[in-house]
């Protein structure tokens, strides 16, 4: 599957468009601190955005994943009250994150159910758990580690005192690398792009599709628990709707970043993009005291627009994904 | 008719079902199961009740439309802020008003699908954000308090029509008018048609766009009509009116039978969805179970309907073999 | 062209010079042909010649690029396929049109159901009173108010022959309309096709039969490439001269020479069984074989084969490949131990329109863990393009595939080599046995040609070749042997050179004692 096209190109672009117009528009948009601060919407959203890509490249949906990411952060909550170190709360959250997506896996492949009903009834149930289990309370008293994780540098990580780049974008980069190489590199990217492609035709090839989809759905769960432990760590506390909405963020990301909704084609690379780029512009707009209501409503019309644009622009020629 | 015996059973369990809840809850606690209560059922579920008949219509033709809570906060607003400028509006025209804005919010997203040809989910996943958005910004941020809202408008809920609430009359009417059109209106096969077989709708010659279209926007003007509603029953106008609850539509038509790969499904299961839904938000208190269970049940029903959908709808393959 | 001595009354519709291509291909390159009420014309004409293609302009699917249709002498252009069935024209196809959430009499009433009263509700009790009047005529025995998904492909098509009753249409073609049904039902087929010519009602009949087309047709017209190359009437008309028409040389022609020199037995299959689809099975193929699979449609063997490949968890058998058995639970397994399956539907399941040449032609080379394949082209998981491309290449230029680049998506290439890049992904894999299923449905003569020359060289290099046909004169020249399968069981089996009544015959279940 190709990783670099035009569309990436165009993505690259405008990231760049942006910082600089930005740049030149707000004071102190340049400078180091302000360019580590501004990936701070992109990180945790990057990752629940490069999961849900590959499900969509794989023919499903998963729109429970931020409610997976409350749960998570429950089960990590819910640890350290119990008196848990930090690893094995982090081992609390990822089994929660874990056994979220088998149920959503075990649903779809096993039961043969739509996956977007399926995911529609667990984003209830996990919201709803989380909402059970903590009524309108937040747990709070994180250790200090943990908020590190969240908020601190990689500078303070290692020592180095100019480096200013956050450890959850390292983190979130690393995560994206390491789909985008999988996905466009190995073997098992090509079969997941051939079942999202035409499940028939790639199971008559011998394609174990279920196991992937399955897999691709524990994925994901463990991913929203990555995710869901940064976050925490960022904000400090726990509460029943945490990253609420999240889902369709992930969603916006992946189709922005040229991912098709009915599956079968997309480059991660694009997912990257379109993740800092949607993240840039969501703090530039902060920047300027853009409500956040507004941000989401720019977000929406941004997509519809990028969906209408290939139907309308004439001229494109078969070229595969 | 399409119904075979088969059919009728799906919803039929599910008065059972919600026939047996309701017993086992009036046997713990008697109150539940008076005539008051059940009119507090009703008008819980009225505004349910008149967003579902739409949203079964759009499901029907393998379609969904997530905008339908927003497109009820943006339209309800519109109404509050017209009240609030015009008090002496007559209310029939407010709800004109809503039923019209609602259907053009609805009709953007049908020409979208449509004539553009993008993915329903997509669309309205993107008309989602964008109406709420417009909501914020139409009324500044702010919310339009008790003592604007239009007087007609709040009087509403607590109008009565023949001794039954105007919530429950104009709810009963509008599903009512969708199941008569659904039942003896041409449109209503072609719709159902679409969604089981959208690639022969063009052999047969059943008007695809034209559909849609309509779909889309008969969707969108109940909502609209719901914002209205809404707006008067919480004498309250703000931009994240009804959030999320574009799901609890979605999950009241899966719960009833209708199915979100189209062609499936009938306005009384979608109704029986409302009323299950209904009847355990009002249980709940009653056998003193907490509020926040609400949405965890709601999910875990959501995932055995659809199981239970699918085991029985199991397609068989065409019997080849002949018994010898 | 030869045209036959002239009927006396006007033609109902006038067909001059019909044209229509798409992209590359010619589907059509001048069809003449006229229509006269009270009339049953055959249109004959190998697959790929064009037919369904002219059936799909004559109902307003899709517009001729050039040429006339004259309707009552005037000439008509279609805005859409309403607008045909407005005017009267009506098609039964092969694959039938129903949706089977509704009920018949909605089926075949849809977009035109009868309304009542000033509100213009649909009047039911009209509505399948009236379907229930229709399904009679054309001898179904189900309730108008049945399901559609309750019923079988049978009675499906008798909806869809009731629907096209229904519109009073001037103009019915009916394509292939007897695949599916048995002798007695066949005659139904007859019996209405009398009965609508009685009313006035011109008739299209396309048909492979011909036994078929001499029992109801009057005339003929014979569609080569694209073109109509001769019509006449039928009680004059010879069987040889209309099949020397269709192929446009002598029929051996289009088949290439044979060489056969079957070896060892490559697959052996003994009582391959299904609960619902077929039942004992036994067969065997040798090396440089070809064994043809024929029947009607429905008689189960796609679903044998899929069974083979371990598509189908509840069917039960004893496969021994190479002598040595094996089981078959799913089809990473089969694959491996060297089977191979080209479906029948080659857009829905056999090539990913949307992903590249190389992409599909690599495909069952990635596809499975232990496929002795998989460590060409990749190291461990790790793609290897160059590999990729390498072996891409090479089916391209040994099955001589046209297209424009390996990267082009594969739903832009023609139908002829979308079946090759189809055919060539097994290729690539050395099987043992590669099973075919309708592998030239509805791609043009030349690319047939192309194909069977394949096949050739398969057998040629010692591939055991299983073929599924309901062609008749292909399962006949290119099989070594003919199995006949009929509603899940295998009923024949016949040695080249038998002849063609004796398995039409077996097919349709006339008794073995009439079979030669």
């Amino acid at each position: 599957m190709r990783a670099l096209g035009t569309w990436e190109a165009m993505l690259a672009a405008l990231i760049l468009l942006l910082y600089a117009g930005f740049g030149f528009g707000i004071d102190g948009f340049l400078s180091p601190y302000a360019l580590a601060d501004s990936t701070v919407n992109v990180s945790e959203r990057l990752i629940i955005a490069m999961a849900m890509a590959m499900l969509i490249c794989a023919g499903e949906i998963d729109l429970s994943i931020a409610a997976t990411m409350a749960l998570s952060s429950l089960a990590m909550g819910l640890a350290m009250q119990a008196g848990a170190p930090l690893p094995v709360m982090l081992l609390a959250g990822v089994a929660t994150g874990a056994i979220c997506g088998l149920l959503n896996g075990w649903l779809v492949t096993q039961r043969g159910l739509p996956s977007i009903v399926v995911t529609i009834g667990t984003l209830s149930l996990y919201r709803g758990l989380a909402l059970v289990l903590l009524g309108d309370q937040a747990i709070t008293g994180y250790p200090e580690a943990l908020s590190l994780l969240g908020n601190g540098t990689l500078g303070e990580l290692i020592g180095v005192p100019g480096l200013v780049v956050p450890i959850e974008f390292g983190i979130a980069l690393l995560f994206a690398v390491s789909v985008a190489v999988w996905m466009h590199c190995t073997v098992h990217g090509r079969r997941i792009y051939a079942v999202g492609s035409n499940p028939v035709a790639a199971r008559f090839s011998g394609i174990a599709a279920d196991r992937y989809r399955l897999g691709l759905f524990v994925f994901a769960g463990i991913a929203a628990a990555l995710a869901g432990a940064l976050l925490t760590g960022r904000i400090g506390s726990t509460r029943p709707n945490l990253a609420a909405g999240w889902e369709l963020d992930a969603i916006t990301i992946a189709l922005l970043g040229g991912v098709a909704i009915q599956g079968g084609r997309g480059s991660m690379v694009g997912v990257l993009l379109a993740a800092m780029l949607l993240g840039a512009f969501t703090f530039a707009l902060g920047m300027l005291n853009v409500p956040g209501i507004v941000i989401s409503t720019i977000l929406g019309g941004l997509l519809i627009v990028a969906m209408v644009l290939p139907k309308v622009l004439p001229g494109r020629r078969p070229r595969a994904g | 008719m399409t119904t075979s015996g088969f059919k009728l059973s799906r919803e039929a369990s599910l008065l059972v079902v919600i026939a047996a809840i309701v017993l086992l809850v009036g046997w713990r606690a008697p109150v539940f199961l008076t005539l008051r209560s059940a009119l507090d059922v009703a008008n819980e579920s009225a505004l349910l009740a008149i967003l579902v008949a739409g949203q079964m219509v759009v499901l029907l033709t393998r379609g969904v439309d997530l905008s339908v809570a927003s497109n009820l906060a943006l339209t309800g607003m519109v109404c509050a802020l017209v009240g609030r400028s015009f008090p002496s509006l007559p209310i029939a025209v407010l709800l004109l008003l809503a039923l019209g804005v609602g259907a053009a919010l609805g009709a953007v997203n049908g020409l979208l699908i449509a004539l553009c040809r993008l993915p329903a989910i997509v669309v309205t996943l993107g008309t989602m954000a964008v109406y709420r958005g417009v909501a914020f910004l139409a009324s500044n941020g702010a919310w339009v308090s008790e003592q604007d809202i239009h007087a007609g408008i709040k009087a509403l809920p607590r109008t009565e029509l023949l001794g039954v609430p105007l919530l429950i009359v104009i709810a009963g009417c509008v599903v009512g008018l969708v199941a008569a059109w659904l039942r003896w209106g041409q449109a209503g096969r072609e719709v159902r048609a679409l969604g089981n077989n959208p690639g022969a709708a063009v052999y047969v010659g059943i008007p695809e766009r034209t559909r849609l279209l309509q779909v889309y926007a008969l969707s969108g003007a109940l909502a609209g009509l719901a914002g209205v509603l809404w707006v008067g029953r919480y004498a309250i106008a703000f931009s994240d009116l009804a959030a999320g609850y574009e799901l609890t539509v979605i999950a009241a038509c899966v719960i009833g039978g209708v199915s979100i790969a189209g062609g499936v499904g009938s306005i009384a299961g979608a109704m029986g969805g409302v009323l299950f839904l209904g009847v355990v938000n009002a249980a709940l208190p009653v056998i003193q179970v907490s509020p926040f269970w609400q949405q965890a049940i709601a999910g875990a029903v959501i995932l055995l309907s659809v199981a239970l959908n699918a085991g029985s709808r199991a397609r068989a393959s065409l019997p080849i073999l002949e018994k010898s | 062209m030869s045209r036959s001595s002239p009927s006396s009354i006007e033609p109902v519709l006038e067909l001059r010079g019909i044209a229509k291509r798409f992209g590359p291909t010619h589907a059509l390159r001048g069809v003449d042909l006229d229509l006269v009420p009270g009339e049953a014309l055959a249109l004959i004409g190998e697959n790929g010649a064009g037919k369904s293609t002219l059936v799909k302009t004559l109902t307003g699917v899709h517009a001729p690029d050039a040429g006339e249709i004259r309707l009552d002498g005037r000439a008509l252009r279609f805005a859409r396929a309403q607008d045909a069935q407005a005017v009267g024209i009506v098609a039964v196809h092969q694959e039938t049109v129903v949706f089977d959430e509704l009920s018949a009499a909605e089926n075949i009433f849809i977009g035109r159901p009868p309304k009542k009263g000033p509100l213009r509700i649909v009047d039911w009790r009209r509505m399948e009173g009236e379907a229930q009047g229709w399904l009679e005529m054309v001898g179904a025995q189900f309730s108008a108010r049945t399901p559609v998904r309750e019923l079988g492909i049978a009675q499906r098509h008798q909806i869809e022959i009731a629907r096209a009753l229904s519109v009073n249409a001037r103009v019915v073609i009916l394509d292939e309309p007897t695949a599916a049904l048995s002798k007695h039902e066949i005659e139904g087929v007859y019996r209405i096709v009398e009965r609508l010519k009685a009313q006035g009602v011109a008739v299209l009949f396309i048909s492979h039969k011909f036994d078929e087309l001499f029992a109801v047709c009057d005339r003929y017209v014979v569609l080569r490439d694209g073109a109509s190359v001769g019509s006449g009437e039928m009680r004059s008309a010879d069987e040889q001269e209309l099949v020397r028409l269709m192929v446009g040389r002598a029929v051996d022609n289009i088949y290439p020479p044979r060489q056969r020199t079957p070896g060892e037995v490559a697959l052996r299959v003994t009582d391959l069984s299904h609960p619902t689809e077929f039942s004992g099975l036994s067969f065997e193929v040798r090396r440089g074989e070809v064994l043809g699979f024929y029947g009607l449609v429905g008689a189960g063997r796609t679903e044998a084969m899929l069974a083979l490949m371990g598509l189908k968890p509840d069917a039960t058998a004893k496969v021994e490949l190479a002598g040595c058995p094996v089981d078959l639970r799913d089809p990473a397994q089969a694959i491996a131990a060297g089977l191979a399956y080209v479906p029948e539907d080659r857009r829905g399941q056999g090539a990913l329109l949307d992903m590249s040449v190389g992409a599909n032609l690599t495909l069952p080379a990635l596809a499975g863990p232990r496929h002795a394949w998989h460590g060409k082209l990749s190291r461990g998981p790790w793609l290897s393009a160059r590999r990729e491309r390498g072996f891409a290449k090479g089916l391209i230029d040994r099955l001589r595939i046209k297209a424009a680049s390996p990267v082009v998506a594969v739903g832009s290439l023609s139908g002829g080599n979308q079946q090759k890049v189809v055919i060539a992904k097994w290729l690539g894999l050395n099987p043992r046995v590669v099973i075919l299923d309708e592998p030239t449905k509805g791609i043009d003569v030349g690319a047939k040609q192309a194909v069977y020359e394949l096949i050739e060289e398969m057998v040629g290099q010692g591939l055991a070749v299983i073929l599924v046909s309901s062609e008749l004169p292909e399962a006949m020249n290119l099989g070594d042997r003919v199995i006949v399968m009929r509603r899940g069981r295998m009923v024949a089996e016949f040695a080249h050179g038998a002849p063609a009544e004796a398995i039409v015959a077996a097919a349709s279940g006339i008794t073995e004692a009439n079979a030669a």
